[in-house]
């Protein structure tokens, strides 16, 4: 009984200063984004579309799940309400950042390069390079440049490590202050996830070696629970799809990979390029087997990577999608949309409450097949 | 199509991001959290090490204890035993003195009394002597001149009766 009144006492001071955080940011984000007044014709004119429109669902999802240049939080009477994100590109030489606010009234934003000439960029609506930005050449052809914008997924990617950071610095402050002492606080909600890392993940799986692999292991364990956790939070400056996005797990599985294989024994590459226990012509004249485990070797990272991104991103479609069914119901009625209101409200939590649950698994799952290949790489001897 | 394609800046932003996040963690914050639990982990093996042992040696020490009192109980049996011994020597030893003494007194008395007798005897025969020179003075009617021969002569004779006593 103490202890759940500890919990209720923890997680209210903890939600009451996050939610003094998101306050802050909030009005500080919309203070410095929110759109100017714009000519009253102009206001008309976005309703007049927002009615005819209706809701495009799958617009809606899909705006979600994927990147963008700004960070839409809402629309209220008109007005897009947001964070506009820094664009950065590179571009034959120079490097051009500004604002993608500027892409909001017409799409094309000029500048100039060093010599003074003008410099075009575009957001295309359509063909090859939709939604990016592309630098529109003088002939009208489009360039794609190196584009490094601080986009919606880069945003809550920083902001994400940001606070996995802080969190980790907190708890080795108090692991030196305290000491060898009972943890607490912070401390205490993270220590049993690093020792199930390291006692359920780690040990088991690499055995002797596991001390050099923990750091990974608790970095990606932490980063994807955190990301999934914080994906899961629908109000800015969280609720970015970002573990759901394939360059992010991508980059996650290529991590696993180099260091599965920069740290691979003799008896791991043994094992790929003179696999004991099958027969020689599998190896000999056409070497099927060294092929298949090679292959192996990278199929590995891409189905971490897949898994990972599907799973999350399933689940904030789904989620999504129970949102939406209230609109698209309302539309037809006031009534069918009340009631579906009901029903979807308690659909969500249902699909909350499993992506909490995915949220740890996914995370579990990737920690643990990277210490599964990890402990490949380490191993030494037969048995 | 975009869903599934990696877009570059993201890979590029991606890659730095986690870079520094796990450099960081594994530089300033895991070697600290490992670290401390590790050792806390050892401290409370010890611990408990330090109390098992603690309690076999508190069995040890009982057991110790036990055997203490034990020798501290056979050494009072000893001791006593030998108390006893040493008071009942003593008490033949004084026995065995006071008869010595009293023995010794005994003799000594009988000493003296012997020495007493002698010195007695001897009164009486110098009292005979006189008694006898008075009544043979009287009986001779004259005064005998009591000169050295006369006394000798009758102490010769007294010696003599004297040692017909002693055969006798």
């Amino acid at each position: 009984m103490n202890k759940v009144k500890y919990i209720t006492n923890y997680l209210s001071n903890y939600l009451l200063r996050y939610a003094l955080l998101v306050c802050f940011i909030i009005l500080m984000g919309v203070s410095s984004f929110a759109e100017p007044a714009q000519q009253s014709d102009e206001i008309d004119e976005i309703e007049i579309e927002i009615e005819e429109e209706g809701l495009n669902a799958g617009e809606l999802i899909f705006d979600h799940i994927l990147d963008s240049y700004d960070w839409h939080i809402c629309t209220w009477k008109g007005k897009h309400i947001g964070v506009y994100l820094p664009i950065i590109v590179y571009s034959e030489g120079e490097f051009y950042i500004f604002s993608s606010k500027h892409f909001h009234h017409e799409n094309q934003y000029y500048t100039q390069d060093r010599n003074g000439d003008e410099v075009v960029f575009e957001i295309p609506d359509e063909g090859k390079y939709e939604g990016k930005v592309v630098r529109v050449m003088s002939d009208g052809t489009q360039i794609r440049p190196f584009d490094i914008s601080i986009t919606k997924t880069v945003c809550g990617l920083l902001i994400s490590c940001t606070l996995l950071i802080v969190v980790f610095l907190l708890v080795a402050k108090g692991y030196r202050q305290r000491g060898e002492k009972a943890p607490k606080g912070l401390q205490a909600l993270i220590e049993p996830l690093i020792l199930y890392v390291r006692d359920d993940i780690a040990k088991p799986n690499i055995g002797k070696d596991y001390d050099k692999y923990l750091p990974y292991l608790i970095t990606v364990f932490f980063f994807i629970f955190f990301n999934n956790i914080l994906g899961l939070i629908p109000f800015f400056p969280f609720g970015a799809n970002i573990t759901g996005n394939i360059a992010v797990t991508a980059v996650l599985a290529l991590f696993t990979f180099f260091i599965t294989n920069l740290t691979g024994k003799k008896h791991y590459y043994e094992d790929i390029f003179n696999t004991p226990g099958v027969p020689w012509w599998l190896k000999f004249p056409l070497p099927l087997m060294p092929i298949i485990e090679v292959v192996g070797c990278f199929i590995k990272p891409v189905v971490l990577a897949i898994r990972l991104f599907a799973n999350i991103t399933a689940g904030h479609i789904v989620l999504l999608g129970f949102v939406s069914m209230i609109f698209i119901v309302g539309e037809m009625s006031a009534w069918a949309g009340a009631g579906m209101s009901v029903l979807s409200l308690i659909l969500s939590i249902f699909a909350d409450c499993l992506e909490l649950l995915v949220a740890y698994i996914q995370a579990y799952v990737f920690t643990l097949l990277s210490a599964i290949y990890f402990g490949m790489a380490a191993k030494e001897v037969h048995h | 199509m975009e869903l599934i394609t990696p877009d570059f800046g993201l890979l590029f932003w991606m890659t730095l991001a986690f870079g520094i996040v796990f450099f960081v963690l594994a530089k300033f914050a895991l070697p600290v959290i490992n670290g401390m639990l590790k050792k806390r982990e050892e401290e409370i093996n010890n611990a408990l090490e330090l109390a098992e042992r603690t309690h076999k040696e508190m069995e040890q020490l009982q057991a110790n204890n036990e055997q203490l009192l034990q020798q501290a109980r056979e050494e009072r049996t000893k001791m006593l035993n030998e108390a006893k011994q040493i008071s009942d020597k003593f008490i033949e030893e004084a026995k065995a003195k006071a008869n010595e003494e009293k023995d010794r007194i005994i003799e000594n008395a009988k000493e003296i009394i012997e020495h007493e007798k002698m010195a007695a005897t001897i009164e009486v025969k110098n009292q005979i002597a006189d008694i006898s020179i008075k009544v043979a003075e009287k009986i001779i009617g004259k005064a005998l001149e009591s000169d050295k021969e006369q006394l000798d002569y009758i102490n010769r004779l007294l010696k003599e009766i004297e040692d017909k006593n002693k055969i006798q």
